[in-house]
């Protein structure tokens, strides 16, 4: 013993009373459902589109005749990078699916552990460049949403039409007030008087970054929702509603 | 007046065992005056750390039903006192006896990093959005509740690899200072082992004085060794213009020890 008391009996992973392991396993359990759902959609290469509609999973639509599968699988992999190696999903999974460690002041099941220091984790730091790139999906995206209003009889609103505008608004949110682009707006400054500009960018990024989780989870059931309603309104299970 | 029971350890670096103590609790009652309480009725040989009972000393650190907590600050009414309620002394520290533990490594870690480095003949007038962002790393109490949670410390005892969430912060402080010239870019990634920390941020969620440790200290020192260490457009762009790293270590001036 090298002074640390020993607190735990064998076996025992901690000495908390509360529910520590609910939001591992419902981290588990929702990241891993949407993972199932994401490759469902990019698979079955079909019901992605109606009308001026456009599923998230297919924007932007790259036909390219080289390219013997789904399209999605060419865009797919921005947002999914983009999420992996985000800040906030970061703790969300280390915990979760490494129990590294699964909750606060709770044992762990590896003994050997090197963080962000070596491959794969140390590529975590490439972050920023996943940013950049969903920037142009998100800038994508809010196209598709104002075509969205734009139908063959001209300029209308339907049911469809919101929901692509709110997934937009709500990936805008979580894009724009990651670690990286705070950082890169204004936070590798020490001298914030010297650029008023940047400054005030970096407040309000610093400000919405404080709700980052909450973007990052609202986003993601953003887009899912937005695919499950186009569907639906694809293979006729829905009617979608004109508001005018 | 209702009875608590509390599990309280007991032993020293040899190691010892919960002992259990009957506690009278009293409206507003904290962790700390049930200790005391114990002392005085039960165990005068008991051994805590305690000084200001205001959370502002930062001494009173122990594990509280398994949760690291300020004695102190924390409320037998947020407690289930149905059940006996366990207080053990920081698990990442050696015990020297009961609830007091040996936290000198923390000061051992402190003298590791560049102190303060303003540059000669320095205006030490400074505007306040240039400091606000360091004045949240003013509160820490030193409390050492971050170094005790977190698991690199905790779990896989990385004490020389890993200089620890509260000196992160104190790296911060000192990093994002508008007077500071040093460079601790260097240490972070090497001796200071920033890479070992995953950002699960039990850090933040222990920390009494609630600085966002994670958010605000160590994800943006994380950046900034993105920077310097792994972005090659940068670095391509650095290599072009001639623009050259920051200095190595501090450009001279009188260093504080702050
Ligand atoms: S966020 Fe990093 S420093 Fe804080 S407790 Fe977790 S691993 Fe340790
Ligand atoms: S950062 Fe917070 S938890 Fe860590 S030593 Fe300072 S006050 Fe305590
Ligand atoms: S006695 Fe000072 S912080 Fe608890």
């Amino acid at each position: 013993m090298n002074g640390k008391p020993e607190t735990l009996a064998v076996g025992q992973l901690t000495e908390r009373k509360d529910a520590w392991w609910l939001e591992p396993l419902l981290t588990v359990v929702v990241l891993v459902s949407f993972g199932i759902y994401a490759l469902y959609v990019a698979l079955v290469n079909r019901n992605y589109e109606w009308g001026p509609y456009l599923s998230p999973f297919y924007s932007p639509y790259i036909q390219a005749s080289w390219w013997p599968f789904s399209p999605a699988f060419l865009v797919l992999w921005v947002p999914l990078g983009f999420r992996a190696t985000c800040y906030y999903y970061r703790k969300a999974y280390y915990r979760a699916f490494f129990w590294d460690p699964p909750a606060c002041a709770v044992s762990e099941l590896r003994k050997s552990y090197s963080g962000e220091r070596k491959f794969p984790f140390v590529l975590n730091n490439l972050h920023r460049f996943f940013w950049y790139l969903s920037v142009i999906v998100v800038a994508f995206l809010a196209y598709d949403a104002i075509k969205a209003f734009f139908w063959q009889d001209g300029f209308h609103v339907g049911v469809g039409t919101l929901v692509m505008v709110a997934n937009v608004v709500l990936l805008g949110y979580y894009t724009f007030s990651c670690h990286a682009f705070r950082h890169l707006a204004g936070g590798c400054m020490d001298c914030m008087s010297q650029n008023k500009t940047r400054y005030g960018l970096w407040k309000w990024i610093s400000h919405q970054n404080e709700r980052h989780a909450l973007w990052a989870w609202v986003s993601m059931f953003g887009v899912a929702l937005t695919d499950v309603y186009i569907r639906l309104v694809a293979t006729g299970h829905l009617t979608d509603l004109r508001i005018f | 007046m209702s009875t608590v029971q509390f599990k309280v350890f007991r032993g020293d670096k040899s190691g010892g065992a919960l002992q259990e103590y009957p506690v009278e609790a009293q409206e507003g009652m904290v962790v700390l005056d049930a200790i005391h309480q114990i002392q005085a009725k039960h165990a005068p040989d008991l051994a805590c750390r305690w000084n200001c009972k205001a959370g502002k000393c930062g001494s009173c650190g122990a594990e509280v039903n398994g949760k690291p907590k300020l004695m102190c600050m924390t409320r037998l009414d947020e407690l289930d006192i149905s059940q006996p309620v366990t207080v053990r002394p920081m698990r990442t520290f050696p015990v020297i006896r009961d609830l007091a533990t040996d936290v000198s490594w923390n000061y051992e870690v402190n003298k590791r990093i560049t102190p303060f480095s303003p540059p000669p003949n320095t205006d030490w007038r400074m505007q306040q959005e240039d400091v606000d962002r360091v004045q949240e790393f003013r509160k820490c109490i030193e409390c050492f509740l971050c170094q005790n949670v977190c698991h690199v410390l905790r779990e896989h005892d990385e004490k020389t690899g890993f200089i620890g969430p509260r000196f992160l912060v104190r790296v911060a402080s000192l990093e994002m200072h508008p007077l500071d010239t040093a460079n601790r870019l260097p240490m972070l990634k090497d001796a200071g082992g920033i890479g070992y920390c995953n950002i699960t941020k039990c850090c933040t969620e222990v920390c009494p004085e609630e600085i966002h440790i994670t958010d605000n200290a160590i994800i943006p020192l994380k950046e900034r060794v993105v920077d310097e260490y792994y972005d090659p457009i940068l670095a391509f762009f650095r290599r072009l213009f001639g623009t050259k790293k920051r200095p190595v270590s501090g450009a001279g001036g009188q260093a504080a020890d702050d």
